[in-house]
């Protein structure tokens, strides 16, 4: 039987599958992709000892260094379930491709974008509605846009988007935006957007591609025509196919300083978890912590 | 035979720099394409793919939305 099932390929599990190697386990890695929201950063400027990198070459750096190791790397896989196998001291993974069993876990599945739960989102992401304005905003030259959220994610979007496209809209759901003050007064002396406070979005519609978008304003329903949609409302962690661990309010595990959960044997890091600040070199150094606990609890078990 | 690659990408895209740099260490020769300097050639990626994410390969006629390297592998025959 495998040592640990380590799930998630960010810096969290990264690192811990470095630690575990060096310590000799036998180690399995389960993930989505590799670098997880770390690939998607884009300037990094307080990873110690890069004073400037980007997420993509931080990305291929923690690749290599997990490759130098003869780790076991599923890519491209979906966790499913985790729970307690029959054998005792044991535990099953299920994945959509197949089931593991091992001694330990680190759960290390970090956050995805939230989504807008509402009609016709599902149909038309990536057909005009997309979470990654960095990638996907140029290909909306000329058009009209909305951005939908009123934090630092979506003011930079919007802010991104302001020499791309042709009008945009900033939906808001709160009074105000939330955003730093400087980011705002930019968007303010912009002449192509229309900020829309206390906004709420009903529908996505369009066939092909996304046509336009509904929101609710004042009691009233109003369609904008846009081309574009940009969903910048915040992060949700990968904790749902752990059923039986203890979360907060957000959904993240509750971890020990250990990084042990309610469940012996299963532990997590990163930001899939309710510690505090949630950054890459944070991330990493709790999959460290992590996998050093893992090595401890092999020993006395 | 050498495989026709085209990519379809942004310059700041991350999986777009993910996906050259992993052909780039695959040796295998392709063609870039930008699309936020080229919108006919952004609207060719949206009627190929019939989506607008990126980035898009293009192998041999073999349509890949996004950075799937196992998708990749399999279309190039490595």
């Amino acid at each position: 039987m495998l040592d640990l099932i380590i799930i998630g390929a960010g810096p969290a599990g990264i690192t811990a599958a470095v630690y575990a190697a060096r310590k000799k386990m036998e180690v399995l890695v389960i993930s989505r992709d590799i670098g997880g929201q770390a690939a998607w950063s884009g300037d990094i400027e307080n990873y110690t000892g890069y004073q400037f990198i980007s997420g993509p070459e931080l990305t291929s750096k923690f690749e290599e260094h997990l490759r130098k190791f003869n780790i076991g790397l599923h890519e491209n896989e979906e966790v499913l379930e985790v729970k307690k196998a029959q054998a005792v001291n044991s535990l099953l993974v299920k994945t959509n491709k197949g089931s593991y069993e091992a001694k330990t876990l680190i759960i290390a599945s970090g956050k995805r974008s939230r989504e807008l739960n509402v009609p016709g989102e599902q149909e038309l992401k990536n057909k005009g509605l997309t979470y990654c304005a960095t990638c996907d905003g140029p290909l909306f030259s000329g058009k009209d846009v909305a951005v939908v959220g009123g934090g630092n994610s979506a003011l930079d979007a919007a802010l991104q988007l302001v020499k791309i496209a042709r009008q945009i809209y900033l939906i808001n759901i709160a009074a105000r935006l939330s955003g730093d003050p400087v980011m705002q007064e930019k968007l303010n002396q912009a002449e192509n957007v229309t900020i829309l406070n206390q906004a709420q979005v009903t529908m996505v519609a369009g066939d092909r591609f996304v046509s336009g978008i509904r929101i609710k304003k004042d009691g009233q329903e109003k369609a904008l025509p846009v081309q574009g949609i940009f969903v910048e409302i915040g992060l949700i962690p990968n904790s749902e196919f752990a059923k039986e661990l203890d979360k907060n309010e957000f959904g993240e595990i509750k971890v020990n300083c250990y990084n042990g959960t309610n469940v012996s044997g299963v532990f997590a890091a990163g930001d899939v978890t309710d510690v505090p600040e949630k950054q890459i070199i944070i991330a990493a150094g709790e999959g460290a912590k992590a996998a050093l606990s893992v090595f401890r609890y092999l020993m006395q078990h | 035979m050498a495989n026709k690659v085209k990519i379809y990408s942004t310059p700041a895209c991350p999986y777009c720099i993910r996906a050259k740099q992993y052909l780039k260490d695959n040796n295998i020769i392709f063609e870039n394409v930008d699309v936020s300097a080229d919108a006919q050639a952004g609207q060719e990626m949206i009627e190929k793919s019939g989506q607008m994410g990126v980035p898009v390969l293009d192998i041999d006629g073999r349509i890949i939305v996004g950075f799937d390297r196992d998708a990749i592998i399999k279309a190039l025959g490595l």
